[in-house]
C-alpha cells in the first residue's frame, strides 16, 4: 500500500535511481579511468589504452593474477569436496557421538573474525614447520588455508539444498535396488548440482578476494593479486590497477550474464521439450 | 467393497495354504516409545492386505520394516522362506510405492520406471518392452517423456505405481497410496488400484488411515492400535463383528451401552442398561457370566425411527426426542435424546419421505432396534 503510494509519486524511481548510482558510480568511474593517459589517478587528459598495454607487460601483476587463479581453483575444488561431506553427513547422518561438536566446528570459521583465523593458521604453520619440516609457507599453505574457511560456505550451502531433497527419494532409489554408493551417485548427488555450483562459485570468489587470512600464510614467491594491488595502493594508485578492475568487471559481468541468460530460457526450453 | 467381496478368494480360511509373508512377533522400539509391540501376521499370495489404524499407531513402521528402512528389535519377518531381516532392502524381492510418491525429479517417467531394471542389469530392449508394458497398464504410454515436475498429482501417483510394479516383487508395500489426491480422484483410484492388483497378481500390502479406503479395497484389513494388532479380519469380519471399543469406534461410527449382564441363553442374552433404561436383547449368547459388566454396540444405519403414532414392531425400543439433524443428499443422520439424557448417532436411507411423514427437531419419536443389530465389544 506504501509501495503503491510512492510508486505513484514517482519516489520509488528516484530512489532507486540513488541507489544504483551510490552502488554503480565508483565501478563506472574506474572503468572510464581505465583509459586515461594521465600518470595521476584522479586528473583525466585524454583518452588512451596504454595502461592496458602496461598491464600486459606488468609481469609482476600478471603473475599474481595467475597464483590467485591457481590458488581459487585448488581451494574451490577442495572446499567442495570437504564441504559437501560435512553437509551431507549433517544432513543425513542425524544422530551420532559429537555431532554438535562436529557441526559447531564445520560452521565456525563463519564467524570467526579472519585475523584471528590467519594468526591461528600462521602459528599453525610454522610449528608444523619446526616439528614435520612440511609446510613451506607458499602457495599450498594458501590453499590449505582458503579451503579451511570456505568449506564452512559450502557445507551450508549443500546442507540447504539436501534439507530440501526428501530423503524418501534416496529411500525409493535404494528400494528399487540400488546400492547406496549407487543412491549416492545415481540420486542424490545429480539434485545436489545446483548448490555444488554454487558452493564452488561462492568458495572460488572468496578465494579470489581473500587478503588478510592470505598475507599470514603466504610466503616468499607466493603473492596474490589482492596483495600486489594492496601494495600497490599503499605506494600511491597506478592507473595500471584500474584496467585490471575493468578487466576483471569484464569478466565477473560476462559471467554472470551467462548464468542469467541461463537460468531466464531454461524454463522455455523445458516446456518446449 | 463391491470387487474385494466378490470372489471367493478366501486362503487364509485353508488350513493347508502357506502364508506369503509371515510376520513374526516383531516388536520395535524408539527410545522409550514402542512403535511396534509383537506383532504377528500371516500374509497369502494375491491378497490386497490393509494395515488399519490412527497416526502414531506402528503401521507405518511395520511396513517400514517389511521394507528394510528400519530393522526390528525383536521378532522375524519372512518371504516365503527368506528371513528378510538381515537383507538390506536393495536386496528384498518386494517394493514399496512412497506416500509422496518420491518420483526422481531429475529424470523422465520413463527412466525413473527403468530405474529398477537397470539397477538388475536387464538387457536395453527387455527394459524398454518391460517399461512399455507398465506405461500402457497405468495409462500414462504418452507421457514417457515428461519430467515428474510436468505431471499432475493423479499422474504422479501413476508413475510411483507403475515404478514399483515394473520389476514384479513378490509384495508391493504400499504407503497411504491415496491420501495425496482430492476426493473424486481418490475414490476412482481406489478401484483402478485393485483392477490392476488383480491384473498383475501380486500381493499388496497397503497402509492406511482411512478405514473408508480400507474397506473399498482390502481383502483383509488388520486394525493397530498404540503398536498392537487389535483385530484381524474381513472387511465385513470388521464392521458387523468388531472385537472391542476401539474398532467398533474406528471402522464407522457406532453407539455404545454398557451394563450387566442379566439372562444369558443359548441364542439371546439380555443386558440391563440404564443408560438405555431398561433391558436390551442381544440375538446371541454371551461367553460371560451373568451379572458380568458388557459393553454393546449399534450401528447407526442399524436404528430405527418411526414416528410416535406409526406401528413400530422392534424388539428393544425405546422413545428418544430428536435434538439435530442433518441431510446428506443421500441419507440423514439424527442425534436423538434419550431419557437417560446419553445421545445416540441414527443415520436412515433418504426414501423421499412426504414431508408430514420427516422426523422434526424437538420431535418426540420411537426408536428401537432387532436384537440381531447388536453386538458384544470387549470394553
Amino acid at each position: 500500500m506504501i509501495g503503491k503510494a510512492l510508486q505513484g509519486r514517482g519516489v520509488l524511481r528516484v530512489m532507486m535511481v540513488l541507489v544504483m548510482v551510490f552502488l554503480y558510480a565508483p565501478i563506472v568511474s574506474i572503468v572510464v579511468y581505465s583509459f586515461n593517459e594521465s600518470q595521476l589517478v584522479t586528473v583525466w587528459s585524454h583518452f588512451s589504452t596504454k595502461w592496458y598495454v602496461a598491464l600486459l607487460h606488468d609481469d609482476q601483476i600478471l603473475d599474481a593474477a595467475r597464483i590467485s587463479l591457481e590458488v581459487a581453483l585448488s581451494a574451490a575444488s577442495g572446499s567442495l569436496v570437504m564441504g559437501t561431506l560435512a553437509g551431507y553427513i549433517l544432513t543425513r547422518f542425524t544422530r551420532f557421538k559429537g555431532r554438535t561438536l562436529f557441526s559447531g566446528m564445520v560452521m565456525a570459521p563463519l564467524v570467526m573474525p579472519e585475523i584471528i583465523m590467519g594468526i591461528s593458521l600462521l602459528l599453525l604453520f610454522v610449528g608444523m614447520e619446526q616439528i614435520f619440516g612440511w609446510p613451506e609457507r607458499d602457495l599450498q599453505t594458501i590453499v590449505i588455508a582458503h579451503i579451511t574457511f570456505s568449506t564452512a560456505f559450502v557445507a551450508v550451502v549443500v546442507q540447504s539444498r539436501l534439507r530440501d531433497i526428501d530423503v524418501s527419494v534416496e529411500e525409493a532409489a535404494m528400494d528399487l535396488g540400488a546400492r547406496p554408493v549407487d543412491v549416492f551417485f545415481l540420486v542424490t548427488l545429480p539434485l545436489m548440482v545446483p548448490a555444488l555450483v554454487s558452493g564452488w562459485l561462492l568458495a572460488f570468489s572468496l578465494s579470489l578476494d581473500d587478503l588478510v587470512i592470505t598475507a599470514f600464510v603466504s610466503g616468499p614467491g607466493s603473492t596474490t593479486l589482492p596483495m600486489v594491488i594492496f601494495s600497490k595502493v599503499r605506494l600511491g594508485l597506478n592507473p595500471e590497477i584500474n584496467a585490471l578492475a575493468t578487466l576483471i568487471i569484464l569478466l565477473v559481468g560476462l559471467a554472470s550474464g551467462i548464468g542469467a541468460f541461463k537460468t531466464a530460457f531454461k524454463p522455455a526450453a523445458k516446456a518446449a521439450g | 467393497m463391491l470387487i474385494a467381496s466378490n470372489d471367493r478368494f478366501q486362503p487364509w480360511l485353508d488350513p493347508t495354504a502357506t502364508p506369503q509373508l509371515r510376520i513374526e512377533n516383531v516388536v520395535k522400539t524408539f527410545d522409550d516409545f514402542t512403535a511396534v509391540d509383537d506383532v504377528s501376521l500371516n500374509i497369502y499370495r494375491g491378497e490386497f492386505f490393509s494395515l488399519l489404524g490412527g497416526s502414531g499407531c506402528g503401521k507405518t513402521t511395520l511396513l517400514r520394516m517389511m521394507a528394510g528402512f528400519a530393522t526390528p528389535d525383536k521378532g522375524r519377518i519372512f518371504i516365503e522362506d527368506t528371513d528378510l531381516v538381515p537383507l538390506p532392502p536393495y536386496e528384498r524381492p518386494l517394493n514399496m510405492m512412497f506416500q509422496s510418491y518420491a518420483l526422481f525429479p531429475h529424470m523422465t517417467v520413463e527412466k525413473n520406471i527403468a530405474f529398477g531394471l537397470k539397477r538388475d542389469g536387464m538387457p536395453k530392449d527387455e527394459i524398454a518392452e518391460r517399461v512399455a508394458k507398465v506405461l500402457d497398464l497405468v495409462q500414462l504410454s504418452q507421457f514417457a517423456a515428461r519430467k515428474p515436475s510436468q505431471l499432475s498429482g493423479g499422474q504422479r501417483q501413476r508413475v510411483a505405481l507403475a515404478r514399483s510394479l515394473v520389476k514384479r516383487p513378490k509384495v508391493l508395500l504400499l504407503d497411504e497410496p491415496l491420501s495425496a489426491l482430492d476426493k473424486k480422484l481418490r475414490e476412482a483410484t481406489q478401484y483402478e488400484l485393485v483392477t490392476i492388483q488383480q491384473q498383475v497378481g501380486i500381493t499388496f500390502i497397503m497402509v492406511t488411515h482411512d478405514q473408508e479406503e480400507a474397506m473399498t479395497m482390502s481383502t483383509r484389513i488388520a486394525v493397530m492400535d498404540k503398536g498392537k494388532l487389535v483385530q484381524l479380519g474381513t472387511p465385513a469380519e470388521i464392521y458387523e463383528y468388531p472385537q472391542n471399543r476401539f474398532v467398533a469406534g474406528f471402522i464407522g461410527s457406532v453407539n455404545m451401552f454398557d451394563g450387566p449382564l442379566r439372562e444369558n441363553h443359548a441364542d439371546y442374552a439380555v443386558v440391563d442398561c440404564p443408560a438405555w433404561g431398561g433391558p436390551i436383547e442381544v440375538g446371541r449368547g454371551i461367553g460371560y457370566g451373568l451379572g458380568h459388566l458388557t459393553t454393546l454396540a449399534v450401528r447407526p444405519e442399524k436404528i430405527q425411527l418411526a414416528k410416535l403414532d406409526q406401528p413400530f414392531a422392534p424388539v428393544n425400543r425405546a422413545t428418544a426426542r430428536v435434538k439435530d439433524m442433518a441431510y446428506l443428499g443421500n441419507s440423514y443422520v439424527y442425534h436423538v435424546v434419550l431419557e437417560s439424557g446419553q445421545v445416540l448417532k441414527v443415520t436412515t436411507p433418504n426414501m423421499g419421505l412426504a414431508p408430514e411423514q420427516q422426523m422434526r427437531r424437538d420431535e418426540e419419536v420411537q426408536i428401537g432396534w432387532d436384537p440381531s443389530a447388536c453386538i458384544v465389544v470387549e470394553p
